[in-house]
């Protein structure tokens, strides 16, 4: 590991052990914005691991915002952090200044699309972006547009637009993380740029399904943490419910389910190390469809194990479970993603498969 | 809440040595098997060719991580690996030297003595000796520490009785290494156990036949009656048995072999989907691959501990339970989507689905059972 990555392991860990506590979790499912464990993160030099030194971040490695997107699923802090820390990146590479606070990304639905076009005094912005991440909170939002859609293969435009200048309409997923749909007519853009070649219009996509896959990985770390935990200390028959076969087959099946979903993320954000992000789409594939099925797996055993008590609000199972769910249906569910792997594998043919996979 | 850190999966990149040597294996293996049919390559470590064994030898790729002074190659754990996951993705007939190469040469290597290891390395380096195991016996599969074949001794050796069974190959090998009871300790069955070189040809050893559901003669028993074994063929201290089987179970499910066994039906069922394959089979091969690609790296993460000098028994249990359910799941999916018959003829892929269908069952069976397994990994994890 590097220094850097150790350090910001550390880091983060400590954070977030002391200050994502269950009061935090609970008043931010209420609907308020817990500021001061966002202005934590920032000061700790945690929101921008891609952002270059110059321009104020850490100037650090996918690999890097991987450890951070996974504590961040382990501990389910209720801010933005995956979305900044795209969202910085996208700026810092399109070569333009990142703004303090709470950032998030749009769009984050095939389908949905922003229009940019240059009027009188500078680029506005028109469109419709379904359920935001923190789409209401966050201060700033980053968007990327493509001139004919985001599939289209034309060079991708990168925008910086302020809070306040949409109209919106909030709501949440079953986390009560906010997913806020934000409606633009011709509003004023911050900052515009063309997005350097190796970032297609799909990009946010993309990254999106990355950080996801790093934030499930990290979501089921910490189920098998308390479902082992939870298996050695619960009594019943007059001894731990963990002595009994069925209790351990279960467990090492979440374990085996955690494992592999920790693989098919590190070896996706290391090949965004490796090619960039849009030339890692089949290890992104591979991370989220793998780590989402892990996540539905593992939800279902680490509540079978815990029993009635990991039904109830008052338990805390479910800070992860209700994101497992969630996040496993954003920027793609296991059979899109499953699907694009599996036509392209036809497309290439049955005698390139193993070299495929090993070539990667 | 916070990370555990039972096991550890760190991502190993091969590095360029292993990468180049991975185009001469695939050369190799061009030119030597030619257009072998898939349902031959589906037998992957199960083919017993003593010719492509001596042939796989001549390059140097059996005993590859041994020391030069005992025939090997003194090459890097993770080039050893290059070569077993390219043999078996190619379904090479690499039953002759598996065993060898895989568990008996690494057992002769940390706790044979000299002579031994002078007389059996190099000869299963150059391709010229297979090793079969005998470790299960009748009353003792899982339970493994129970087994009754008693080794006693006598003038010059041990004295041995008792039956031996699912013993792979052992009518065409040309030695076994098989755990005896060497003194039976009341209440302690995991003591008095040891490790011994059996010729098994020698007299008071019989070999009969097992047949498997699907016809084909791969495992035998193995009788003895008053079979002697010299005292020099015991492998290690008398009453190590039991560590050093579990150091040599450990070679045995570390390696790639346990999530690429259906792997040839997988190839066969993306050749028979059409160039547009439509959602359900898209789905379906996709999720195939997906699990392919993360099962890779996890064994490759095996290897890299290996490589580091680590223990990976926890991690190698983890990948074996994940690759065997990956391997018996195929013939179900391809069956689910395509409903053709497995047939011993009919297409390639009939063939194939024919002769896995039948096979996989042995896949969670061998090598540990995925319940003992299961175990292993709960024990790992702090549960037992
Ligand atoms: C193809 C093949 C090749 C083989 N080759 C060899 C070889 O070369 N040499 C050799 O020595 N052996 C060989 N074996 C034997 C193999 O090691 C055994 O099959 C295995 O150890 C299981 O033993 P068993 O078959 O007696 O089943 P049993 O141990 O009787 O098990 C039957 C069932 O009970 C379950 N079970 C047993 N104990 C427990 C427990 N404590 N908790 C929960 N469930 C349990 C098992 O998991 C299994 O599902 C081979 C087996 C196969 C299938």
């Amino acid at each position: 590991m590097s220094e850097l990555r150790s350090i910001l392991a550390d880091t983060v860990t400590r954070l977030f052990t002391d200050r994502v506590t269950k009061d935090v979790l609970e008043t931010a499912e209420q609907g308020q914005w817990p500021a001061a464990l966002w202005q934590a993160l920032e000061e700790s030099g945690l929101t921008l691991p891609l952002v270059t030194e110059k321009q104020g971040g850490a100037g650090g490695t996918w690999g890097d915002a991987h450890v951070l997107l996974a504590a961040a699923g382990r501990f389910g802090p209720p801010v933005p952090l995956a979305e900044t820390i795209i969202a910085s990146w996208l700026l810092s590479e399109s070569g333009l200044e990142v703004p303090l606070g709470p950032l998030t990304v749009a769009p984050v639905h095939r389908g949905d699309v922003l229009r940019l076009e240059r009027g009188s005094g500078g680029w506005r912005l028109s469109g419709t972006a379904r359920r935001l991440p923190w789409g209401g909170s966050a201060g700033h939002l980053v968007v990327v547009t493509s001139p004919d859609g985001p599939a289209s293969g034309a060079r991708a435009m990168v925008a910086l637009v302020a809070a306040g200048h949409a109209q919106v309409t909030p709501d949440h997923n079953l986390a009560l993380e906010p997913r806020d749909t934000l409606v633009f007519d011709n509003t004023p853009v911050l900052t515009a740029a063309p997005a350097p070649p190796l970032i297609p219009g799909d990009i946010v996509w993309l990254c999106g399904a990355l950080a996801r896959s790093a934030q499930m990985a990290g979501g089921l770390e910490s189920l098998l943490a308390q479902t082992v935990q939870y298996a050695g200390e619960r009594k019943q028959f007059g001894k731990p419910i963990g002595s009994f076969q069925a209790i351990q087959w279960q467990c090492a099946i979440l374990g085996e389910q955690t494992a592999a979903a920790a693989s098919a993320a590190a070896s996706a954000f290391s090949a965004a190390d490796r090619s960039g992000p849009a030339e890692a789409t089949f290890e992104i594939a591979v991370a989220k469809s793998r780590t989402g099925e892990a996540a539905g797996i593992g939800a279902g055993i680490a509540h079978q194990v815990h029993g009635a008590i990991g039904f109830t609000y008052e338990h805390s199972l479910h800070f992860v479970t209700r994101r497992l769910w969630s996040w496993r249906a954003e920027c793609g569910g296991e059979s899109y993603w499953a699907e694009r792997l599996g036509r392209e594998a036809a497309s290439r043919g049955a005698d390139a498969l193993w070299p495929y996979i090993t070539s990667r | 809440m916070g990370a555990v850190g039972t096991f550890r999966f760190d991502l190993c990149t091969l590095p360029p040595e292993a990468e180049a040597l991975r185009g001469e294996v695939r050369e190799f293996l061009r030119e030597t098997l030619g257009d072998m049919p898939p349902v031959k390559r589906a037998r992957s470590w199960g083919g017993f060719d003593r010719e492509f064994t001596r042939t796989v030898a001549a390059r140097g790729w059996i005993g590859m991580t041994w020391p030069r002074r005992y025939g090997g190659h003194e090459r890097s754990a993770l080039e050893r690996y290059v070569v077993l996951e390219e043999m078996l993705a190619a379904g090479a007939p690499v039953g002759a030297h598996w065993i060898a190469d895989r568990q008996s040469g690494p057992l002769l290597l940390r706790f044979g003595t000299e002579a031994q290891r002078e007389r059996f390395l190099p000869a299963i380096a150059r391709g010229e000796l297979a090793l079969a195991i005998g470790m299960s016996e009748p009353d003792s599969g899982s339970d493994l520490a129970s087994i009754r074949t008693r080794a006693e001794r006598v003038d010059g050796g041990y004295r041995v009785n008792g039956t031996k069974v699912w013993t792979s190959n052992v009518h065409r090998a040309d030695y076994m290494i098989a755990l005896f009871r060497t003194r039976v300790v009341p209440e302690k069955k995991h003591e008095g156990l040891s490790q011994f070189l059996v010729d098994p040809k020698s007299p008071g050893i019989t070999i009969r036949p097992i047949i498997e559901l699907s016809g084909a003669h791969h495992f035998n028993e193995v009788v003895f009656q008053d079979a002697f074994v010299p005292e020099d063929m015991r492998v290690g201290e008398e009453g190590a048995g039991w560590k050093q089987v579990g150091a040599e179970l450990a070679f045995e499910r570390s390696g790639p072999e346990r999530y690429l066994s259906c792997l040839a039906l997988l190839v066969e069922l993306i050749r028979a989907a059409p160039a547009d394959p439509g959602e359900r089979m898209a789905v379906a091969i996709g999720r195939l691959v997906a699990h392919l690609a993360t099962l890779r790296q996890m064994s490759l993460s095996v290897a890299g501990m290996l490589q580091r000098g680590e223990n990976p028994n926890l991690e190698a249990a983890l990948v074996k339970d994940l690759g065997t359910n990956f391997e018996q799941e195929i013939p179900e999916i391809v069956h689910g989507l395509l409903g053709c018959e497995p047939t011993a003829r009919g297409s390639d892929l009939q063939q194939v689905l024919g002769y896995l269908v039948q096979h996989a069952p042995s896949f969670s069976l061998r090598g540990g059972t995925r319940e003992i397994l299961r175990g292993i990994i709960a024990r790992g994890l702090g549960l037992r």
